[in-house]
């Protein structure tokens, strides 16, 4: 085997093993790198009140109260478990019900998940506003794309 | 493709590819920013904001792609002692620092109206700051170092090093739970972006690649003179 072979080999080596050691390291610590946990992940794990935590999932349909101009209450879920949340200040453009969302705050003595944040999350589905229109008019629209 | 390890070699097709390069360059972009402006629908959810991503993703695709460029010369030079390598290395890690930086940007002016919030530290955005911080401390060592032998070998290194951060970046959003949404547009499947969609972002992602070639010709080309003089 040359030379260059043997460097070559030597570089392709290293580089396997950092990148190994890195990928065990993010691996291990994932519940941690994860930016939010989901609803059902919250409900199984015994978190303790006034914790300081983000959950992330989608608007449940049909759960959007609005109290106040700037206090809402709303729940989110994952289809498997959802949580009563209740937030004061102002909501993103994107957020609605149906569509994802994080939110970070923590839970109060009686269950209720108060938010500090509510951040939208955007899928990543692009398409026309026009195409919208036109397939609401035709029927085909699909109420998950909301 | 001699052209692409030999220094001289480079330099005479560089000097018939620059103009092209340049005028290319300044009209695809022309042509993009009019398709993104103009010729581009609104998103159904949201509105206009969606013109962001047009330049944003090609950003970040190109600052992708200039790394992997200089891992793969990293490569070359250090296990084939291919000296154009480490010129590469020292000429085109500041065009990939500025076009992290244009995805960073771009990236929170979209994410205050959108997500609400200019940044969060999720696995996509914190992996692309340290993308961020890797090709500053590479431009930085290209600058340090009076010894120029020892200073690219270091530079080489220290590249194929942070290339692990490459997947990382990648993946990050399939991996973990990530603000950031998931891929559009991958080789397994169809892109969930409408072809009225994908046009402006084909058009910019050219442009921005004819950027990088004009202004990297521009800076191999200042490097080779250099090094021939032996002014570091």
């Amino acid at each position: 085997m040359s030379l260059r072979f043997q460097r070559l080999l030597l570089i392709i080596l290293t580089l396997i093993i950092i990148l190994s050691a890195v990928l065990l390291i993010l691996y291990n610590t994932r519940e941690n790198i994860s930016y939010f946990y989901t609803p059902s992940e919250i409900i199984k794990s015994d978190i303790t009140i006034n914790k300081l935590v983000r959950i992330g999932g989608f608007v449940e349909n049909d759960s959007f109260n609005k109290i106040s101009s700037s206090s809402f209450n709303f729940r989110i879920t994952d289809q498997k478990a959802s949580i009563l949340v209740s937030y004061n200040g102002i909501l993103p453009d994107l957020f609605r019900e149906g569509q994802g969302a994080v939110i970070e705050g923590s839970f109060d003595n009686n269950d209720v998940f108060n938010a500090t944040n509510v951040f939208a999350k955007h899928d990543e589905n692009y398409m026309p506003a026009s195409i919208k229109e036109s397939l609401k008019d035709t029927g085909y629209w699909n109420k998950k794309y909301k | 493709m001699m052209f692409l390890i030999n220094p001289n070699k480079f330099n005479q097709v560089a000097d018939y590819l620059f103009k092209p390069a340049l005028v290319s360059s300044i009209v695809l972009f022309f042509l993009g920013l009019l398709f993104s402006f103009y010729f581009s629908p609104n998103d159904y959810q949201q509105g206009s904001t969606v013109r962001i991503m047009y330049v944003h993703v090609p950003s970040a695709w190109l600052a992708l792609l200039t790394y992997a460029i200089m891992t793969l010369y990293s490569i070359a030079a250090l296990a084939f002692r291919i000296p154009f390598g480490f010129i590469i290395n020292s000429a085109i890690a500041p065009i990939g620092a500025v076009f992290t930086l244009i995805c960073i940007i771009s990236g929170s002016l979209w994410g205050k109206p959108m997500w609400g919030t200019w940044w969060v530290w999720d696995a996509r955005l914190t992996s692309v700051a340290i993308l961020f911080v890797i090709y500053l401390i590479i431009i930085f060592m290209n600058l340090s170092f009076e010894n120029r032998i020892v200073r690219e070998k270091v530079v080489a290194i220290f590249v194929l090093v942070g290339s692990i951060n490459l997947p990382i970046v990648k993946f990050s959003v399939d991996w973990w739970n990530t603000l950031h949404q998931t891929a559009t547009i991958s080789k397994l499947s169809k892109p969930s972006i409408d072809p009225s969609m994908m046009t402006p972002l084909i058009i910019m992602t050219i442009a921005f690649m004819m950027i990088g070639i004009t202004i990297a010709i521009l800076r191999i080309k200042t490097e080779i003179i250099i090094r021939k003089s032996n002014l570091s």
